[in-house]
């Protein structure tokens, strides 16, 4: 099933949660809406399911008008961030709840409705939780129970909120690697919505990233990382140094002096210098295009971490550099970016 | 896998919502919650359990008042309540059996005495039967919808626990008497509102009114509105939703608001004596009938239905007590 929304607005009050938001999502997609909070992507998702509607625009499942129809008769799966599991229901009852309420002439007979249950506690490798009640789970079970729900009514569309947003660190990694071998299982057009880059490059196929209510960027988790299209993708995706320079005359500034860097066409102004914080590397001093002395050194994993304070701009910066780098507090370094991206501020 | 089986508990923590419930939640996630949080974060050995206890019991230390103190505010307290709850209650039923058995029994047969409880559990079922519909739509409005003025239903709701219960009669009177704003209406009608069952009903549901509101406001703001969008989007109508999600998740809240509600109803006297016009055997309800037996002398009859008064209030603080019992547990079914 694809989904495709056109021109889509929303206003809280004055608030414009929604401002303009055009979206194509081709079938059996796994999709990420990345955004900070209050960028509309929840508003969106909701939307989308039908428990929210637009002020203007258009919203349609394979081409055929979805905001006509209700949230019961769009087929969606929704998964909700604190799950909403029916709390005075078995575990078996809460998947089993949207093929009960199906009306008489559909609803299939008490023995299928307990095979398809069993089939999908299965599906999410809980089946031995049927007779449970939410409040006896974790955070980890309930979510998978929650999913379990939703796909019962064999929904067209899989939609989910923020789906491992209350889950702690370990469960979560957990989860995310389960949710993409489910969806290569299932094949289902899904988007979920998540402020956790990670999470939105691990999982999905493809990213969309809102801010303030619009679309900033879209494209595949390696298109996102490396060819962010503005200065809110570059900084809210991946670990940045973001510096305040100028440009003139085809010249990178900083604190009045001139940079060995190109100003990537950009016209003069005052702009925003963008590098990964692996992209630095450590030059002796003199060397490179910035100068700098180191204040801090730590270690982790397989990279330290160095604070440099920079010499003409005055602004400490952190860096990662390789563990056999020798670098100790105090030293006076040169540094130069590999990638850099230089955006109008 | 600790982790996992940690997470549960820790989320208790997190859907702290309001008033009395939130309250025992509060107590229960001082009672195990600490060691859980502490799991989750790095599990902890069991000898820390016993410096946890020890640095508990030093907290605990300085909050002790002395012994005689401690001894003498539970004096007061028992005295206080013996005196003025447990004897009032004791005399009730001495004062009604005083003349025997036999005389009690005939107390409550009496054709008056029978009228007035026939009326009573008439004009309870009436109320509390309407204020369970007003007062679930009432408390669904304000918990599940944003809209103006909803401040101001609100302190709607309270004001008949607000005004005295005479003004509530009053009102009634103003509003269906023969002077009354409705009152030529009525008459021409030939409906009888005022002096009738009508007239006691509707101002014991006025009365009434806030104990449902009351009881399920804060329990549906707390469950909010996730549990029925997600019933909807699974397929639910309308109906289904309400019956099937909604209903259950609200119904101990429900039973204890209606309880409240009943004990009110039985018992209310002021509003039901300014609109009841007193007619003997037909519009007195058994608190207007205490009253009446009383002046008239007739302490062994006004007090035999004056101990169905008080019995009903115990049978309203039990369930009561229980029904609590059941909010505080309304996550384990």
């Amino acid at each position: 099933m694809t989904i495709e929304v056109r021109q889509l607005r929303k206003n809280f009050g004055s608030f414009a949660a929604l401002d303009g938001v055009d979206l194509k999502v081709a079938d059996g997609e796994l999709l990420a809406l990345l955004g900070p909070s209050g960028s509309g992507k929840t508003t969106l998702l909701r939307i989308i399911a039908g428990l929210d509607w637009p002020d203007t625009g258009e919203v349609t499942f394979d081409g055929e008008n979805a905001l006509s129809r209700g949230a019961g008769e769009r087929h969606v799966g929704f998964v909700f961030q604190h799950y909403a599991l029916f709390r005075h229901m078995s575990v078996f009852e809460n998947v089993a709840f949207g093929l009960r309420v199906q009306p008489r002439r559909v609803r299939k007979s008490d023995a299928a409705i307990r095979a398809r249950v069993k089939e999908l506690l299965d599906l999410v490798q809980l089946d031995w939780l049927a007779d449970r009640y939410p409040s006896q789970l974790s955070g980890g079970q309930r979510q998978r129970i929650a999913l379990a729900r939703a796909l019962a009514i064999e929904p067209r569309i899989l939609l989910l909120d923020e789906p491992f947003g209350a889950l702690d660190a370990k469960v979560r990694k957990e989860l995310r690697q389960w949710l993409r071998s489910l969806h290569e299982q299932i094949r289902m057009t899904s988007i979920f919505v998540t402020h956790d880059q990670e999470e939105a490059l691990e999982v999905a196929n493809r990213v969309v990233v809102m801010d303030k209510g619009k679309i900033e960027q879209m494209g595949t988790p390696n298109d996102v990382y490396d060819n962010p299209a503005s200065a809110f993708v570059h900084g809210f995706i991946g670990e940045s140094i973001e510096l305040a320079v100028d440009v003139a005359d085809g010249e990178v500034r900083i604190g009045g002096e001139a940079l060995p860097l190109a100003a990537q066409g950009h016209a003069s102004g005052p702009s925003k210098l963008f590098v990964r914080r692996h992209d630095m590397q450590v030059a002796p001093a003199g060397a490179g295009a910035l100068q700098g002395a180191v204040t801090r050194v730590r270690s982790f994993g397989p990279v330290q971490r160095a604070e440099v304070l920079l010499a003409r701009a005055k602004v400490a910066i952190e860096i990662d550099a390789p563990r056999d780098q020798d670098l100790r507090p105090g030293d006076q370094v040169g540094l130069s970016p590999r990638r850099y991206r230089i955006f109008a501020a | 896998m600790s982790m996992e089986t940690s997470l549960p508990r820790t989320e208790l923590t997190s859907p702290v919502g309001r008033g009395r419930i939130a309250s025992s939640d509060a107590i229960r996630v001082r009672g195990d919650g600490g060691p859980a949080i502490d799991g989750s974060s790095s599990p902890q050995p069991s000898p820390d359990t016993g410096g946890n206890r020890a640095e508990r019991a030093a907290i605990k230390n300085p909050r002790s008042e002395p012994h005689f103190v401690r001894i003498a505010i539970i004096t007061i307290a028992i005295a206080f309540l013996s005196i003025f709850v447990v004897l009032p209650l004791i005399l009730v039923f001495a004062q009604a059996f005083s003349k025997g058995i036999n005389a009690y029994f005939a107390a409550l047969s009496d054709p008056e005495a029978l009228s007035a409880i026939r009326l009573t559990l008439l004009v309870a079922a009436i109320s509390v039967s309407l204020n369970l519909v007003f007062g679930v739509i009432a408390a669904w409005a304000i918990a599940k919808f944003e809209f103006a003025g909803k401040t101001v239903l609100i302190s709607l709701i309270d004001l008949p626990f607000s005004v005295s219960p005479v003004i509530s009669g009053l009102v009634f009177v103003l509003l269906f008497g023969a002077q009354g704003f409705f009152g030529a209406f009525l008459a021409s009608h030939g409906v009888q509102v005022l002096f009738a069952v009508p007239g006691i009903a509707l101002a014991t549901l006025f009365v009434t009114f806030p104990f449902v509101a009351r009881a399920l406001i804060p329990l549906m703001q707390e469950q909010g509105t996730q549990e029925e969008e997600a019933a909807i989007s699974l397929g639910a109508s309308g109906l289904q939703t309400f019956f099937r999600v909604t209903l259950p998740n609200i119904k101990w809240g429900l039973l204890y608001g209606v309880l409240l509600c009943n004990a009110r109803a039985m018992g209310e006297f002021g509003a039901v004596s300014v609109v009841s016009g007193h007619v003997r055997g037909l519009t007195n309800t058994m608190p207007l009938l205490v009253e009446i037996l009383y002046n008239e002398y007739q302490f062994v009859a006004s007090f035999a239905v004056a101990s169905l008064l008080a019995m009903l209030a115990l049978i309203t603080l039990i369930a009561k007590t229980l029904l609590e019992r059941r909010l505080d547990e309304r996550d384990v079914p």
